[in-house]
């Protein structure tokens, strides 16, 4: 069995696989909606969703940094080393990208961030009709280009699980034989 | 001779013409508000978020010396239409009958009733506020100051949305956008005798 990620490491994971998933979602439905106490309900939570999806990417980009992942079958050729190498870069990236294009449009578009209603978060742009219209295709454009990595990210995962049979998924599943790390 | 007569006439003449031109203004409002330096900004919370605009025009008829403040008389008109929230989804929402109805109710008015003056430069308008057809009675508390010809007027009033049916309806869940509006009113006006 090939070497696990650690459990704190397993837990940003699934934490951020979950809320980004579900960001992502209510994000595509709160823009359909037309105005109303729902949709107003769901901008929010959206935004403390994403605020708190950046400040787990914050706390798991310095984990990763202290505790570097298990290395990737020696087996596997050197071009798929480096895509998934560069696809969990990217994904970091987006990480970061995502929730503050979607910070700064909201700023700008005269919505501060509360988060959870109750921490008001400081805007780093100012109000300004223009600015929000200019920011709004980039927080959706990022928001596109993390759920395409994510894409991509399983269709690996299936195909490591069907074609290769190297059981790659397992390091990323939390340990159920309960024999620590 | 008579030439001169007629053009002493003339001259006479034209000066009671230009006197009656001018003298209603003198008797409604001696006091002018400058738009161009005054403000009339709105906030509200949203979700626990503050949520705020201005408003582009308003026009006030002012006669007020701060030294007979019982003869003051304060009319205040705001358009709501020219509410600028900086987020033109809001903007039309606001113009919705359940909201400001302002196609329907375009004008928000304050009338004075009485000002108390209160010392330190400091005066209390109480007046009708009418939104939306309802009328409200308000205290509005404001801080003059003067500097080269000009009086800065400086105040802040908080009304609650729902005593103005502001927000009726689906939005009357004060949870969501909280009921209490500050109003913060900066104003520049002209031709007001010394404090």
């Amino acid at each position: 069995m090939s070497p696990r990620y650690d459990r704190v490491a397993i837990l940003f994971h699934w934490l951020m696989a979950v809320m980004i998933t579900a960001s992502f979602a209510v994000g595509l439905y709160m823009v359909s909606l037309t105005m109303s106490p729902t949709r107003i309900k769901l901008y929010n939570w959206h935004k403390w969703a994403g605020v708190t999806i950046l400040t787990l990417a914050a706390l798991r980009l310095l984990w990763r940094l202290r505790h570097a992942p298990p290395p990737l079958p020696p087996t596997m050729p050197q071009w798929q080393t480096s895509a998934a190498n560069a696809a969990h870069l990217l994904l970091y990236m987006l990480f970061f990208a995502v929730p503050l294009t979607g910070w700064a449009y909201s700023s700008a578009a005269g919505f501060p961030i509360v988060w959870f209603g109750w921490i008001p978060l400081p805007d780093f742009v100012p109000k300004d009709r223009e600015l929000a219209e200019f920011l709004k295709p980039f927080h959706w454009m990022a928001a596109y280009a993390l759920a395409s990595l994510v894409a991509l990210h399983i269709l690996a995962v299936i195909k490591h699980l069907v074609m290769e049979d190297d059981n790659l998924m397992s390091r990323m599943l939390p340990n159920m034989t309960g024999d620590g790390k | 001779m008579n030439l001169v007569q007629l053009s002493i006439r003339k001259v006479v003449s034209l000066a009671g013409v230009m006197m009656l031109c001018t003298l209603p203004q003198l008797v409604s409002a001696q006091q002018r508000v400058v738009p161009a330096q005054s403000e009339i900004a709105f906030v509200s919370k949203q979700f626990g978020v503050p949520v705020g605009g201005k408003f582009k025009k308003f026009d006030a008829e002012v006669t007020f010396d701060p030294k007979k403040v019982e003869a003051a008389k304060v009319n205040f008109n705001v358009d709501l239409l020219s509410a600028d929230i900086g987020n033109s989804e809001t903007e039309t929402e606001l113009k919705k009958p359940g909201w400001f109805n302002s196609l329907k109710t375009p004008q928000a008015n304050f009338t004075s009733t009485a000002v108390k003056a209160v010392g330190g430069g400091k005066f209390e308008f109480s007046g009708k506020l009418s939104i939306k057809g309802i009328s409200q009675t308000v205290v509005v508390p404001m801080t003059l100051t003067q500097s080269a010809g000009v009086t800065r007027a400086v105040g802040s009033f908080t009304l609650k949305r729902l005593d103005f049916k502001i927000g009726d309806g689906e939005w009357n869940d004060v949870s969501l956008v909280a009921n209490e509006v500050v109003v913060n009113i900066k104003l520049a006006l002209t031709g007001i005798a010394p404090l």
